[in-house]
């Protein structure tokens, strides 16, 4: 970990705090309802800003969490340079793909 | 009959093993007073180190049932468990015999961060008068009292999951001279505590802060470090 | 991998890694689940449909915490790292796995 990496991750961190608010009463309040798909995209689809929140949310907890588990992989799993690196990008990647995916499903 | 402590102590090198030793029980026993006692009585083959026997010279350091402590001042009523004592080397460090480590790796890391006073003025300046009472003075005097005893670092996590980390004890200095006002080398330093093994692996885990016979807190160090370190990236 | 004596801020740090991993796990299938609706909202039905089951239920509650959890915990690392030291960490992280317990619980009257 060095100073750009903590600087992305506590910056995410920070960022992602309003968002997992919103995103447990949302889900507090929506569980009480039962859960079905025309509950939630009744909520999400045709959301302009449902869609900039999930968004913003998918791109922010990619990176947090690639660059968490980039140190988890270096630390308990003895993976460091180029291959933890590796890990961590096409992790985001996947994250920011399928996340990307989903909102996309949601509010289209 | 005299009560005993039964006492394993680590012999050899990183593939060594415990031995078994009774030891008479005495009054306010330390545990160095403990491993003395093995070595002039029970086994002069014993390898361990002290000096000063009072809490100021941070040789005497070792793992003592499975926590890092100062043995001079560790009583053995306060730290047997169960009536055993298991006495083994400092974690985080090579073996090189019995209960002595290599402390090379620990200094080398001192260096490594730029834990070290770099000098801004010559004999012929004036003695800069510096307040006990400022803010920087205050976090500069509470962390410099460490005797580089290398209980931090034993304890801590960071440094035995990451060969690079510099570790609790350098990067607690290192913060002492950030706070220097008469120290010429703050952006070596902070380039030091910024990069690979620096500041921001520590996890805050406070193993260093919980353990440091000084009661020290690195851990609160650090976190001026990491502070200060994107304040000059900015 | 338990350093010396598991004192309460080392299992609270775990807490917080151990959270993280898990909802790192999670995260991708939750994607893949919420993903179903591109093909229209009986596929994602079908999918939350195989929810309704107590152990997914209870699931749901552990992820609800473990989502708690990690979040109140690295407030107080931000705290921590970003302004003056305050000691009390053991009570601040304490009070940080109660009230995601408490949240979690929130959810989990509801759930079931």
């Amino acid at each position: 970990m060095n100073a750009r990496l903590y600087y992305w991750q506590r910056m995410t961190a920070g960022l992602m705090v309003p968002l997992i608010a919103v995103h447990l009463v949302t889900m507090i309040y929506a569980i009480g309802n039962g859960l079905s798909a025309a509950e939630i995209l009744g909520r999400t689809q045709g959301s302009l800003i449902w869609g900039l929140f999930y968004g913003g949310f998918v791109v922010a907890a990619s990176v947090h969490a690639a660059i968490g588990v980039r140190t988890v992989i270096g630390e308990w799993f003895g993976l460091r340079g180029k291959v933890q690196n590796a890990f961590a990008v096409i992790f985001c990647v996947v994250l920011l793909g399928l996340g990307g995916r989903a909102v996309v499903a949601v509010v289209m | 009959m005299t009560k005993t402590l039964q006492v394993s102590i680590w012999r050899g090198g990183a593939d060594g093993d415990y031995q078994s030793f009774e030891v008479p029980a005495k009054a306010n026993q330390t545990v160095l007073d403990v491993v003395t006692w093995v070595q002039r009585h029970a086994d002069a083959t014993l390898a361990y180190r002290f000096a000063c026997r009072v809490g100021m010279c941070g040789s005497c350091a070792m793992m003592v049932n499975g926590e890092p402590r100062w043995t001079c001042r560790s009583h053995v009523s306060s730290v047997i468990r169960d009536g055993e004592l298991k006495l083994a080397p400092l974690a985080n460090l090579p073996v090189i015999r019995d209960l002595t480590v290599d402390m090379t790796t620990f200094f080398d890391k001192w260096q490594r961060a730029e834990a070290r006073f770099h000098p801004s003025k010559t004999r012929h300046d004036e003695v800069p008068a510096i307040k006990p009472d400022t803010p920087a003075r205050k976090m500069a005097d509470a962390a410099v009292e460490c005797i580089n005893c290398g209980v931090c670092y034993a304890a801590c996590d960071t440094v035995r999951w990451n060969g690079d980390y510099l570790g609790p004890a350098a990067l607690n200095r290192a913060w002492t001279l950030v706070n220097d006002e008469r120290d010429a080398g703050a952006k070596q330093r902070l380039a030091a505590v910024s990069g690979t093994g620096g500041c921001y692996n520590c996890h805050s885990h406070q193993s260093c802060q919980v353990f440091c016979p000084k009661a020290l807190n690195p851990t609160r160090s650090i976190a001026g470090l990491k502070r200060a370190g994107l304040a000059a990236k900015s | 991998m338990s350093g010396p004596r598991t004192h309460f801020l080392w299992r609270a740090a775990m807490l917080h890694r151990i959270s993280g991993v898990l909802l790192a796990i999670f995260l991708p299938l939750h994607f893949l689940m919420l993903g179903l609706a591109i093909r229209g909202a009986d596929a994602l039905d079908g999918a939350l449909a195989w929810t309704e089951t107590v152990p997914v239920k209870i699931a749901e509650f552990g992820l609800v915490f473990l989502l708690a959890v990690h979040l109140a915990g690295g407030l107080r690392i931000l705290v921590l790292e970003n302004f003056q030291w305050r000691d009390g960490q053991k009570t601040l992280a304490a009070a940080a796995i109660g009230v995601s317990f408490i949240v979690a619980m929130l959810f989990g009257l509801r759930v079931l």
